[in-house]
């Protein structure tokens, strides 16, 4: 397996609200960052999660699958999943791929924070 | 449809052009455009039954193929390495992103089921077909390539979940042995293809337990119930033509 050139750190930002910064490649090899990622904004005790799309350069349908992953354990733990920072062309597949219908995709940080329950 | 407005991304190419709803243009001939036109495409996030992520692997000796050879006559012959009684109506020129393609598949009891898939992603290394409203599973199955040492490990991981109530007790009754066999059957032609024998490897995991009872509704849209309703209604239709 190649190495991920996937980055994801993670910001709490409010009690209960953080955001994953996610850049580089999202891809099937991005899953153990990804996962690293979302287990420690779980352990921060996190009731939304907000997914940072402003460093990303580039997603094949592994990184789509990986996401749709993510939105499950996600759903498990009754957290809500949200999105901001998305190019028009990553909307655009969020879109054919209907993962838009379950993450809540937003122009902004704040009003992605807004959503989520605390003021931007 | 519209067109993509920023197509500067890498990937840009490897991406089908956002629709909302499959189109077929003609239909080759023995495939049936029932259950495919003006439909929509489904993720396993509209999908009724549990969750499961299905990989399928085989290695061949990196000697006798490359992984970008392997995606290449992948893509070029996808429709040939499919088991007999099931037919991939798709283009002529291969799999390319945006393509929809016309399946022909048999189910357990020898009965028959026409739906579709669209191309949704593809470049040197996989591509990636989404399933249509109707279609046993909702999801969509990756096929790819990759080199472990001196091995190409050529793989179709699909991810989904049962579209209805009525599929997800077909998976649980051996359709989820019988999609086994499909793609054991799928892999080892492939490997034929480049004069390997190879064992392929099965893994299956539940992502999700949960049902999504909301989805329930989908088997309206069954296209295992319409094509049954199609085909029983055949000798009508033809009397209705005569008279």
């Amino acid at each position: 397996m190649n190495e991920p050139a996937t980055a994801a750190g993670v910001r709490e930002v409010a009690p209960g609200v953080c955001v994953i910064d996610i850049s580089g490649d999202v891809t099937a090899a991005s899953e153990q960052v990804l996962v690293s990622a979302y287990t420690v904004a779980t352990e921060r005790g996190a009731h939304a999660i907000v997914l940072s799309f402003t460093g990303l350069e580039y997603m094949n349908s592994g990184g789509i699958g990986l996401l749709v992953m993510l939105l499950v354990r996600a759903q498990r733990k009754r957290q809500r999943v949200l999105a901001y920072g998305l190019s028009e062309h990553y909307r655009q597949i969020f879109e054919l791929t209907r993962l838009d219908e379950a993450v809540g995709i937003h122009d902004s940080e704040a009003a992605a924070l807004k959503v989520a329950g605390m003021k931007g | 449809m519209s067109t993509m407005t920023d197509d500067t991304s890498r990937d840009a190419e490897s991406w089908a052009k956002p629709v909302t709803q499959l189109h077929i243009g003609d239909v080759p001939e023995g495939a049936t455009n029932i259950n495919v036109d003006g439909r929509r495409l489904t993720s396993p996030i509209q999908g009724f039954g549990k969750m499961w992520q299905k990989t399928y692997t085989v290695a061949i000796p990196s000697a006798l193929v490359s992984p970008s050879e392997l995606i290449a006559t992948w893509k070029a012959r996808f429709p040939e390495f499919w088991p007999a009684g099931n037919r991939f109506y798709g283009p002529l020129t291969g799999i390319a992103p945006g393509d929809v393609a016309l399946l022909s598949m048999t189910l357990p009891g020898r009965m028959k089921l026409s739906t579709g898939v669209m191309v949704l992603y593809a470049d040197e290394r996989s591509f990636t077909l989404m399933t249509p409203q109707g279609h046993m599973f909702a999801g969509w199955i990756t096929f790819s390539a990759e080199q472990v040492a001196d091995q190409t490990l050529a793989q179709a991981q699909v991810l989904m979940r049962a579209s209805d109530p009525i599929y997800e007790i077909g998976l649980a009754l051996g359709g989820h042995r019988q999609e086994d066999v499909f793609w054991v059957r799928t892999l080892s032609n492939l490997a034929a293809a480049f004069e390997h024998e190879g064992a392929v490897e099965t893994s299956a995991v539940c992502v999700d337990r949960r049902r999504q009872w909301s989805r329930w509704r989908n088997v309206w849209q069954s296209a295992a119930i319409r094509t049954t309703v199609y085909t029983v209604s055949a000798p009508a239709r033809r009397l209705r033509r005569r008279g």
